[in-house]
């Protein structure tokens, strides 16, 4: 992560908050699920972000929300220069031309009565890319030979396709119209672990011949660490920790990153038996009712009784190298200072459950 | 001989009008008490029907299951369907992938939870109710009596699987049988799962098979590894022979494909080429081969046999198989880059 690098789309201080709504005739708004509660973060031009989390934590929401698929509540969101949240209509169509988004599930994410070269030849004229028959077609051509599809493709529907082939029709329908960005939402979780690393190098080889920038999303620690340049936590909502990949990996300074870097297993006996397991208690909590202070409190092996759970740590830089971190007690931590300690469990509840009536214990019998 | 031995099993689904799928094809292995054996695979290669056969839950119609599941001597293949449910449960239990569809949304976890009880151990009310808790809180689900009235959309994804885990322990079965137990919960979670999953293996003895398609569970869990592809086992051995040595090239094309945390990141995977459509009859050659890189003439010959590598039970199914120094060790990978 160099000083140098130029920034293509910077998010400040985003929110997302969706309501919660009760009432069978009106609708009250009962609360908010603060899907992204306040992110910080910059893309350089070229490089690729990469954005880990457990399900649950809105990292989707926070992709979406950069593409303005979702309404922003808070902050702003700069795509080389130009300020996203305040754009409208065709302003905002025509930008999205510069970035696209390929999705997690092909299958659902195409037009199942569409064919291959219907789903490509939308893109262009909606954009009004290639004036006549003939430069599209050799547009899609070229699209189809970069992402590694053979031309008798274009006359064929998805479901002919296997899994793999699916997400490369997913990838040219983005890549068709040109874009600079690429946000990639989950982009090979749906897929057999051998077709995972051909379309992990089909994205890589992609980047550097069209010099793509990507945000990649993803819950799998270890394919995030391969493909992305500068690596983002997210926990409830919140950027937790940033860092250049090798540094987070080297050195992970947030306790939610290190006992999800230790939950990752790796395929090597050896490894596995000498490894020591941070096993976090627990679920995650609520994002409609998340928890006072660090929001990782809860479950944080290394909380302290003073300052984590009134304060909230904001995202601080920690060392010259560009390693950000949101927590009070990061240097402690890595100094050893601090000792982890048991963490009692505490029941989470499931997402739109806020007011489940429990009845009294004895009340119900069992039979 | 071990608590359960399946030998040269094969299930074919056959639908008139459709042409006949071979899901699994003459698979043998055997697990014993206390002991973890896992069956890893991609989609397709037959590792959930192994399973779902052994168990006996394979629908009768259009579906021919041959050979032999020998448990502690009876074979679980032939034997009629009410003697199969006193040992379903109570002998042999499954958990599931996805937890929300295996429980039962309109009934209570603790109805659910005691049914298992009442059925095999003869248990009613209050002691149902107290063994039920018990169960709960072995697993590690918070205050358990409160928990037993509720219904599973009340639970989050992790305490669903733990509530499962608790109905299939409840008669303390000699076999357990997890097919990709932890693929539908969040990485810290599933942690927690595995390792309550080998407190159980440890503390209570009982046989377990694990079936998943992640090397990275198999690796920290399983004594003893089944590699499928296409409905044959191509590579087995014990965990360490089978990532320090891998010798058949489905096995060291998989361990190529994955991203690793560990090392020091490099910068291209080696994927297998093609995708498990892309395959050939085992009667015709080896099916691996249209996406084989080591492909020689041989391998369209029929089947390959299984060979042995060395005494510890290693075998692979292959013509051509990687020799062993090919893959490079440890310390080789971290000097290369």
């Amino acid at each position: 992560m160099s000083a140098a690098s130029e920034t293509l789309v910077e998010v400040r201080d985003l929110k997302v908050h969706f309501p919660i709504t009760r009432g069978v005739l009106f609708d009250r708004v009962v609360g908010h699920v603060k899907a992204v509660d306040g992110v910080d973060l910059k893309i350089p031009r070229g490089k690729t972000y990469g954005l880990v989390g457990e399900s649950g934590c809105g990292k989707s929401t926070l992709g979406r929300a950069l593409l303005q698929l979702t309404p922003v509540t808070e902050g702003t969101v700069t795509f080389d220069g130009t300020e996203l949240t305040t754009l409208r209509g065709e302003a905002l169509r025509a930008m999205r031309r510069r970035m696209q988004m390929i999705f997690q599930d092909p299958l659902s994410s195409l037009d199942p009565r569409q064919n291959v070269e219907s789903i490509l030849v939308e893109g262009l004229a909606a954009h009004g890319i290639g004036g006549d028959r003939a430069e599209r077609r050799k547009l899609i051509g070229e699209t189809l030979d970069a992402v590694g599809l053979p031309r008798w493709a274009l006359s064929r529907y998805p479901h002919e396709f296997s899994g793999g082939q699916r997400q490369r029709i997913g990838i040219a329908r983005a890549l068709v119209v040109g874009p600079e960005l690429i946000v990639a939402d989950e982009p090979v979780s749906a897929l057999d672990v051998s077709i995972q690393a051909q379309v992990i190098n089909l994205l890589q080889e992609l980047q550097d011949s069209l010099h793509l920038t990507y945000l990649v999303i993803a819950h799998d620690l270890a394919v995030v660490r391969h493909i992305s340049d500068i690596v983002g936590v997210m926990y409830l909502g919140a950027l937790v920790e940033e860092a250049s990949s090798d540094d987070l990996y080297r050195e992970p300074l947030h306790p939610y990153t290190k006992a999800l870097m230790s939950a990752v297993p790796v395929p090597d006996p050896d490894v596995e038996d000498r490894r020591e397991r941070i096993l976090l208690a627990g679920d995650l909590p609520s994002p409609a009712n998340p928890p006072s202070g660090c929001r990782f409190h809860t479950r944080c092996p290394w909380a302290q009784p003073t300052r984590c759970a009134q304060e909230r740590p904001a995202l601080r830089e920690v060392g010259e190298t560009g390693h950000r971190v949101a927590c009070h007690w990061a240097e402690e931590i890595a100094a050893g200072r601090i000792r982890p300690h048991e963490v009692r469990v505490e029941l989470v509840r499931p997402e739109g459950d806020v007011d489940v009536p429990v009845l009294p214990v004895d009340s119900v019998a069992l039979p | 001989m071990a608590l359960l031995e399946v030998s040269d099993l094969s299930v074919v689904f056959a639908r008139r009008g459709q042409r006949e799928v071979r899901a699994v094809d003459g698979v043998t292995f055997s697990v014993d008490s206390g002991e973890v054996v896992g069956l890893v695979g991609e989609s397709g290669c037959g590792k959930s029907v192994t399973s779902l056969a052994v168990m006996g839950l394979l629908p009768k119609r259009g579906v021919r299951v041959s050979g032999q599941a020998v448990f502690d001597g009876m074979d679980l293949l032939r034997l009629d369907a009410r003697a199969m449910r006193d040992v379903r449960g109570q002998d042999i239990a499954m958990i599931f992938q996805d937890p929300l569809t295996s429980l039962n949304p309109v009934v209570p976890i603790g109805v659910q939870v005691t049914e298992v009880l009442t059925r095999h151990r003869g248990l009613k009310g209050d002691a149902a109710a107290k063994e039920a808790a018990e169960l709960l809180d072995r697993v590690g689900i918070p205050d358990p009596r409160r928990r037993l009235k509720e219904y599973p959309h009340q639970l989050s994804g992790g305490m669903r699987q733990r509530a499962l885990i608790a109905m299939a322990v409840a008669c303390r079965p000699r076999l357990l049988i997890a097919d990709e137990p932890t693929t539908a919960l969040d990485v810290t979670i599933q942690a927690q799962i595995l390792e309550l999953l080998k407190d159980l293996v440890r503390e209570s003895g009982t046989a377990l098979i694990m079936i998943t398609h992640d090397l990275g569970v198999v690796a920290g869990m399983c004594d003893t590894i089944n590699v499928l592809y296409a409905g044959k086992v191509v590579e087995t051995a014990g965990r360490r022979d089978l990532f320090a040595r891998p010798r058949h090239p489905y096995t060291v094309g998989l361990l190529g494909s994955i991203p690793r945390l560990d090392t020091v990141r490099g910068e291209r995977l080696t994927p297998i080429r093609g995708s498990v459509r892309d395959v050939l009859p085992w009667a015709e050659g080896c099916a691996f081969a249209p996406r084989c890189d080591r492909r020689v003439d041989d391998c369209l010959n029929g089947p390959p046999d299984l060979v042995p590598v060395n005494g510890r039970g290693h075998e692979h199914r292959c013509v051509n198989p990687v020799p062993p120094e090919a893959v490079p060790t440890r310390e080789q990978v971290e000097e290369m880059v």
